[in-house]
């Protein structure tokens, strides 16, 4: 028995010969530009791109628009423990230099309170935090399901059709980036607004970051303007030592920083 | 010949269970992991397009500057000149894609509110006022109009 033919010889030839004189993504792409709409073509190409963040702390006025912009575009729940973007405020005194006070009231959603009460005695300042995307992350190596990995465009992502909700990853991010979304049960965290930034887009943080402290970067687009900043600011990733490959790179990171 | 056989038989029943048991667990394995499962590494392939399928909520500054082009002009050398739209009006996704036409206008009293209030900590290169201080119980628009918040004479 043998199986019915279902491409006729001139099908075969006219695809063969696309796919031999365009290669690859130009042929996905040919029965859109032949329609007159280019555009939706399926264009992006994960391989072309090594996606990262700058964060300038000197920039950074703790509004808390990047963490509700946040929850907004992702749907994430509204409790004070599930932020895949969350601001910090560090108040750090001179003589206690590596013993800083921080504090993030519900992840700065709803802005910092005036303490009034350091004055110029203390150094304060604001740190936002996100899923650093590392290069080798720990919570990815732990996973037992492939649930968790790192894509081709160097963002840590979650199929949440496998996850079985175990927590391990939870508990192998140094960074603390992952919560468990109540409605599944199933662990969720910062995607990179990978819905956005493969169509063009910013993250929705950076979208609403008014002082620019937030970037996204395209680390394999030598256009970026991340290398134009990397070479001319002494940039720091959090916890180095524990040697993630973090991707989020912080201008003007105090040691106190964790 | 025939004796040898015979002594072989427990062997080949042994050989049958192990088949067997490779059979299921070749089945069960075929039954349980998608086939997309490791075509980039150890995970499914598929995850990224689910992923990516999230609708935006944000429409992003470059869309918004489509249709405003006046806002963008008055916006033109003002300190908010770099403020992208959605900061202040909030995700508006659905207003770009024209399901909403109409959608609301900024909290008067609120919207200035998390920039510009007064703060421990906020770098000093950010106008901040204590809007008690300030202004009373004016609202900020009396005097300052948003896309270029400079008091004109």
């Amino acid at each position: 028995m043998s199986a019915e033919v279902t491409t006729n010889r001139r099908e075969f030839l006219k695809d063969s010969g696309k796919w031999i004189v365009l290669t690859g993504a130009a042929t996905l792409a040919w029965d859109f530009v032949v329609e007159g709409a280019p555009e939706q073509a399926p264009n992006y190409v994960a391989t072309d791109h090594w996606w990262g963040m700058i964060i300038d702390i000197e920039k950074c006025i703790g509004c808390g628009n990047c963490v509700r912009a946040c929850k907004a575009e992702n749907g994430v729940p509204m409790t004070d423990d599930a932020f895949r973007t969350w601001v910090e405020r560090y108040t750090i005194f001179p003589d206690e230099p590596e013993k800083p006070i921080v504090e993030s009231p519900n992840g700065g959603y709803d802005g910092f309170a005036d303490l009034k009460m350091h004055g110029d005695a203390a150094k304060v300042f604001f740190v936002p935090k996100i899923c650093n995307h590392c290069a080798h992350s720990p919570c990815v190596q732990v996973c037992p399901v492939g649930a968790t990995f790192e894509s081709p465009d160097g963002v840590v992502l979650v199929d949440k059709t496998r996850c079985l909700g175990c927590r391990y990853c939870v508990q192998a991010c140094p960074y603390g980036c992952r919560y468990i979304d109540p409605r599944t049960e199933t662990v969720d965290k910062c995607t990179l607004c990978y819905h956005r930034i493969t169509k063009g887009q910013t993250t929705a943080c950076c979208e609403t970051c008014p002082t620019g402290a937030r970037q996204l970067v395209d680390l394999k687009n030598p256009k970026d303007p991340i290398h134009e900043f990397m070479r001319t600011h002494k940039v720091h990733v959090l916890k180095p030592q524990m040697a993630t490959g973090s991707k989020t790179y912080y201008n003007g990171l105090d040691m106190a920083v964790r | 010949m025939s004796r040898g056989l015979k002594n072989y038989e427990h062997v080949l029943r042994m050989a049958g269970l192990f088949a067997t048991g490779i059979a299921v667990f070749l089945v069960v394995r075929w039954i349980l992991v998608p086939a997309d499962f490791g075509v980039y590494g150890f995970y499914r392939a598929g995850a990224l397009d689910d992923v990516r399928a999230r609708p935006m909520a944000y429409a992003g500054h470059d869309t918004c500057a489509e249709c405003h082009t006046d806002i963008l002009e008055q916006r033109k050398g003002s300190r908010h000149e770099k403020v992208n739209c959605e900061s202040c009006h909030g995700p508006l996704a659905t207003h770009a894609s024209g399901d909403v036409m109409k959608p609301g206008k900024p909290e008067l009293k609120t919207v200035c509110v998390p920039c510009h209030t007064k703060m421990d900590g906020r770098p000093s290169f950010m106008p901040q006022v204590d809007f008690k201080d300030h202004a009373g119980d004016a609202l900020c628009t009396d005097c300052h109009k948003p896309h270029s918040p400079k008091i004109q004479q």
